[in-house]
Order: structure tokens, then C-alpha cells, then sequence
């Protein structure tokens, strides 16, 4: 297909993946996005320096103050900044989505290669497998994992990344197959590689794309699961701050103090979006269907 | 259409074995012994220790547990409850009818919105009513719901005071205060899942629109409206019947946070409970019960696509 394009066009001729990158760089709602993430992140990593106040000293004169001057974001009910709460919780969150994601592509990009690169009984005990994570919901299976780990932020990750192994497993298996019958790959082969270097040099680097856009995507769900967890008390713990555990205690007086509850769960809305918005312009970008 | 029948429910059995294996698997995370939390203040004798062990099976290899939990599930045994102290299979019955009512009511609401949502979309693209439904769409992806719901109490229960803040009614009970109760939590729950349907009728009718039994219904000189309602939505709706039905996976994990939010008593409320009162067997119970609900759905789309695809009926 690049070279059909080549000979088309034999004034420029340009890799894939750099026209890719073009069309991302002018795809404009891909860029809000990204706009957003690199927001979160810098709030995330600056937070020691950013934060106004210690995200977790209390003070008696100041219990659930309203938005001012001095506290942008209010004050929750044992008087501690509700901005410096929410950039702190920035990192809980912003790792949540990567660390759980991370574990989830480094099970299920290998598991899923293989299943389709052998094919056979492997493939078809893999798929089944697969199936059956796949048969219970997301959030649920979270939970389960999560409540037989023991509550706390790092089992919240791991029980998010197994969760969301069994997708990329699926999509990497996918692709696989369909790269596998390439011509490249034929020619790597032919050439005497061994079969680990077929794929790992060849097949690998070509479904990169499609994993990339849902890793994109999927960090965004993770971000909300891991808010989920902490709002049920299965993730971060107190006093720490997590946006979701911050939205738990917020429930309880939303009546008096309506502002601990506003401001986390904007931040979730906002990172969450920035994440939705480049995933999706990903997705248009190295569309194959779109060059 | 008997063949395909036999042959996907021939394709459910290993993935019903492998989500019972792993099920039962959860139970070998859990740190600690489960004699010891069930023994409580009388952990320090061993002889109760035994007792407990030897009841549960506990004492046994681990296959053998296993095959004697699978043994009893598939007679409808799903355990005892260690802290209602009832069959969890009971509890999980009483608990159902009220997500099942939920889970109606916000996918009512998800078509509601959702679909036509996504026909206007699809009709006006690239317009701003195109670029309007979207961006709510994604805003509504992008939103947790449990956050979703807080607002919603926020508004309406304690600034507006229209709507009780939780609890629930029974349908039977009152139906008047059993909709007041759900309206709020079953929107919450649907908006979600309008976005998601949003989406896909989207898709599906600028592919539908684009058609030429479209061009020659406009070539007819039939009025827009009749070609998109007759012509374009009925074949747009297959897929998105199909791809809707596998939100109710969606709605099952919703409603474990919109029942906590809005403390309604349901499905989702109890294995969050269970795992607060590390009733294990409860949690394995919703967990096997969800997945196999949700298997059954998946099941019932795919037999329904090809029943409303007249070109896959004779397949």
C-alpha cells in the first residue's frame, strides 16, 4: 500500500507514521486533549512545588470554608486545602491510569502475540480465557480483585490492570493474525529468523498503532475506575489524597459544603476528557482507511 | 438457525467453566485464612478452627475444593453468607428485582436520549447540532456517574428539594414514590449509555444515509423525514441493537456506584457491602451471578441480530 502511494505521489514520499503524526498535529480536538493530559501532568509532577499548602495538615479554624482568596477551592471538613488536596490527587490518579495500563499491555500484548502467532490449542485456550475475564464486567471484576487484594492504591492498579488485560490481549491477537500473513513477515521468516525475532522485530512494531489508540482510551477508563475504587474505599487511603475517596467523604456533607465535592469531580471529568479527546484523534490519525 | 443456536451455546460452556475457575480463584488472593475471620473471638481454638475448615472444605486439596463448589453451583448452591447468615443465592434474589427495575428505567432513558440523539447527529453532520451531540456524548463518557449522581442530589434534592436524595420504594408498594426514588439514580445510570448509543446510531446512519436505496428513495421524491425514519433507520438500528445490548455490562458495573450514591438496595449495594464485611462467598456469588447474566445477554444479541438481519437468517 506505501508503495501504490509512492508511485502516485513520487514527489514526496513520507513513512507512515510521520503523516500520521501530521494529521494528529492538525487535528484540533486530538490537541485539546492532548493540551489537557500535559496540564494534568505537569500539575501531577510540579505538585511540591504548586500546591499552596500541605495537602493533608488539618486545621480547626478553618473546617469546610467556602471558596476565597486564600483557599481557591474551599476547605474540607478537617479544615485542609481542597487545592492542594485535588493536585496532589492528580498523582494518584494520573498513575492509576498509567501503572494499570501498563500492566495491562505488558500481560496482554505478549499473551495476545502469541495466541495469534501459534494459533491451535494455545490460541483457542487463550481465547476461551479471554472470554470468560471478558464475560464479567469491567468495574465488577475490579471490585472483586480489588476486595480479595485488600484495600489500598497499589492493589487498586493491579486489580484495574487485570481487568483490562483481557482487551488487549484480544486486540493484539487480532492484529497478529492479520499481520502474520503479510508478505514481510513471510520474507522475515524465509530468511531463517527464529520465531521470536519474527515477532518481536517484525509484527510487533506494525500493530503498535492500534495499541497505542486503545492505551490511549483505556487510561481514561482506568482513571475512572480507579476514582471508583477510592470512592468505595477500595483504593488510596486516608489521608492521602485521591480524587475518588475525596468524592466519598464530599457525599457526606454536600449539603453544608458543596464545593469538596465540585472540584475533584471536575478534575476527574476534565483529565478523563483530555485522555477520551486524544485517543479519539489517535484513532482518526492512524486510521488506514483515512491516509 | 438451529445450527448457529447449538453452535454459540456449544461456544458458552468452556467460557462458563473458565469464569467459574476464575471465580473460585479469587478466593486463593485473599491474604489470611477465612477460618480465622470466620472463627471471630473464638480463633484461638483450634478445635473450631478444624470445625470451620472441614465445613467449608477447606482441609481438602485445592481441585478438590474446587470441584465440590462447581458441584454445588450447578445445583444452585452458591454458598452461605458468612455475615447475613442466610444462602447467598437467596440474598442475590431478593437484591435482583430492584437493579432489575433500575437497569430497565435507565436504559429506557438511554434510547430515549441516545438514539434520537444520534439520528440528528447523523442527519445534520458536520453541522453544529452534529458537533453539539457529540460533545455532550463525550463529556457524557468522560464523566464518572457516582459524580454524576452527587450533582444530580445536589440540584435537585437539597437546592430544589423536588427529589428524595436516596432510598428506594418498592414498585409494588407505591409506584408514585418508587419513581421518585429511581428517576434520579436510573439517569444517571442511562446517560452513560445514551452516550454509547449516541455513538453507534451515529455511525450507523451516516453509513445508512449513504446508501443507494437512500439516493433512490430521494430520487422517488419522498420527503426527508420518511427516508430517514422508513429507509435509513430501520436498517441503522440492527447493529445498534446489538452493540446496545452489550452495554448492559456497562449498566451492571454502574449500578454497584449509582446504588451506593443514591443507597439504593440492590445488586450493587451488596457486593459492595459483602466486601466491606469480607463476605466472601457473597461477592463470588454476584461476581459468577453478574457474569453469567452477562453472558446470557451477550448470547441473546447475537442470536437477535441474526433474527432482525433478514440477509443473515438464511445464512
Amino acid at each position: 500500500m506505501t508503495t501504490l502511494a509512492a508511485t502516485a505521489a513520487p514527489e514526496r514520499i513520507d513513512s507512515p507514521t510521520r503523516r500520521s503524526l501530521r494529521k494528529l498535529v492538525r487535528h484540533r480536538t486530538a490537541m485539546v486533549g492532548l493540551a489537557l493530559v500535559v496540564a494534568f501532568v505537569l500539575v501531577a509532577v510540579l505538585a511540591p512545588l504548586i500546591a499552596p499548602f500541605d495537602p493533608t495538615r488539618t486545621s480547626w479554624t478553618a473546617i469546610r470554608k467556602p471558596p476565597s482568596a486564600l483557599h481557591w477551592f474551599g476547605t474540607d471538613e478537617n479544615g485542609r486545602d481542597l487545592l492542594s488536596r485535588v493536585i496532589w490527587g492528580a498523582r494518584a490518579s494520573l498513575l492509576a491510569g498509567v501503572v494499570s495500563v501498563a500492566i495491562a499491555l505488558a500481560a496482554g500484548v505478549p499473551i495476545g502475540m502469541l495466541a495469534g502467532f501459534r494459533g491451535g490449542w494455545i490460541d483457542a485456550l487463550i481465547s476461551r480465557l479471554t472470554d470468560a475475564m471478558l464475560a464479567c464486567p469491567f468495574l465488577i471484576l475490579a471490585i472483586a480483585l480489588a476486595a480479595f487484594l485488600g484495600p489500598a492504591l497499589e492493589n487498586a492498579m493491579i486489580a484495574i490492570g487485570i481487568s483490562a488485560t483481557p482487551i488487549f490481549i484480544r486486540l493484539a491477537r487480532g492484529a497478529t493474525m492479520a499481520a502474520k500473513v503479510e508478505d514481510y513477515v513471510e520474507a522475515a521468516r524465509a530468511i531463517g529468523n527464529p520465531r521470536w525475532r519474527v515477532a518481536v522485530r517484525h509484527i510487533l512494531p506494525n500493530i503498535v498503532p492500534p495499541l497505542l489508540v486503545q492505551a490511549t482510551l483505556t487510561i481514561a477508563s482506568a482513571i475512572i475506575a480507579e476514582a471508583s475504587l477510592s470512592f468505595l474505599g477500595l483504593g488510596q487511603q486516608p489521608p492521602a489524597p485521591s480524587w475518588g475517596s475525596m468524592l466519598n467523604t464530599a457525599q457526606r456533607f454536600i449539603e453544608q459544603a458543596p464545593w469538596m465535592a465540585i472540584f475533584p469531580g471536575l478534575s476527574i471529568v476534565l483529565v478523563v476528557l483530555g485522555f477520551n479527546l486524544l485517543g479519539d484523534g489517535l484513532r482518526d490519525a492512524f486510521d488506514p482507511r483515512g491516509r | 438457525m438451529g445450527g448457529f443456536l447449538l453452535r454459540r451455546v456449544g461456544q458458552i460452556i468452556p467460557t462458563l467453566l473458565f469464569v467459574s475457575i476464575l471465580i473460585f480463584g479469587l478466593q486463593q488472593l485473599m491474604p489470611g485464612d477465612p477460618a480465622l475471620i470466620l472463627a471471630g473471638e473464638e480463633r484461638g481454638d483450634p478445635q473450631v478452627l478444624a470445625q470451620i475448615r472441614a465445613e467449608l472444605n477447606l482441609d481438602r486439596p485445592i481441585h478438590e475444593q474446587y470441584v465440590l463448589w462447581l458441584g454445588n453451583v450447578l445445583q444452585g448452591d452458591l454458598g452461605f453468607s458468612w455475615r447475613i447468615r442466610e444462602p447467598v443465592g437467596k440474598v442475590i434474589i431478593e437484591k435482583l428485582p430492584v437493579t432489575v427495575q433500575l437497569g430497565l428505567m435507565a436504559f429506557a432513558i438511554a434510547c430515549l436520549i441516545g438514539i434520537p440523539a444520534g439520528i440528528v447527529s447523523a442527519v445534520r453532520k458536520d453541522r453544529p447540532a452534529d458537533w453539539i451531540a457529540n460533545g455532550i456524548a463525550l463529556a457524557g463518557i468522560s464523566t464518572p456517574n457516582f459524580w454524576l449522581g452527587i450533582m444530580m442530589i445536589l440540584l435537585f434534592s437539597v437546592k430544589l428539594g423536588w427529589l428524595p436524595p436516596s432510598g428506594y420504594v418498592p414498585l409494588a408498594e407505591d409506584w408514585r414514590q418508587s419513581l421518585a426514588t429511581t428517576i434520579m439514580p436510573a439517569f444517571v445510570l442511562g446517560t452513560g449509555i445514551a452516550a454509547v448509543l449516541m455513538r453507534h446510531t451515529r455511525s450507523a446512519m451516516v453509513q445508512a444515509m449513504a446508501q443507494d436505496y437512500v439516493r433512490t428513495a430521494r430520487a422517488k421524491g419522498l420527503a426527508e423525514r420518511v427516508i430517514v425514519a422508513k429507509h435509513a433507520l430501520r436498517n441503522a438500528l440492527v447493529p445498534v441493537v446489538t452493540l446496545g445490548a452489550l452495554e448492559l455490562g456497562t449498566l451492571l458495573s454502574g449500578a454497584v456506584l449509582t446504588e451506593q450514591v443514591f443507597t439504593i438496595p440492590g445488586f450493587g449495594k451488596l457486593i459492595v457491602d459483602a466486601v466491606f464485611n469480607r463476605d466472601y462467598p457473597v461477592v463470588q456469588g454476584v461476581v459468577l451471578v453478574v457474569a453469567v447474566i452477562y453472558v446470557g445477554l451477550n448470547l441473546a444479541a447475537d442470536v437477535l441480530y441474526v433474527l432482525i438481519n433478514p440477509r443473515l437468517r438464511h445464512a
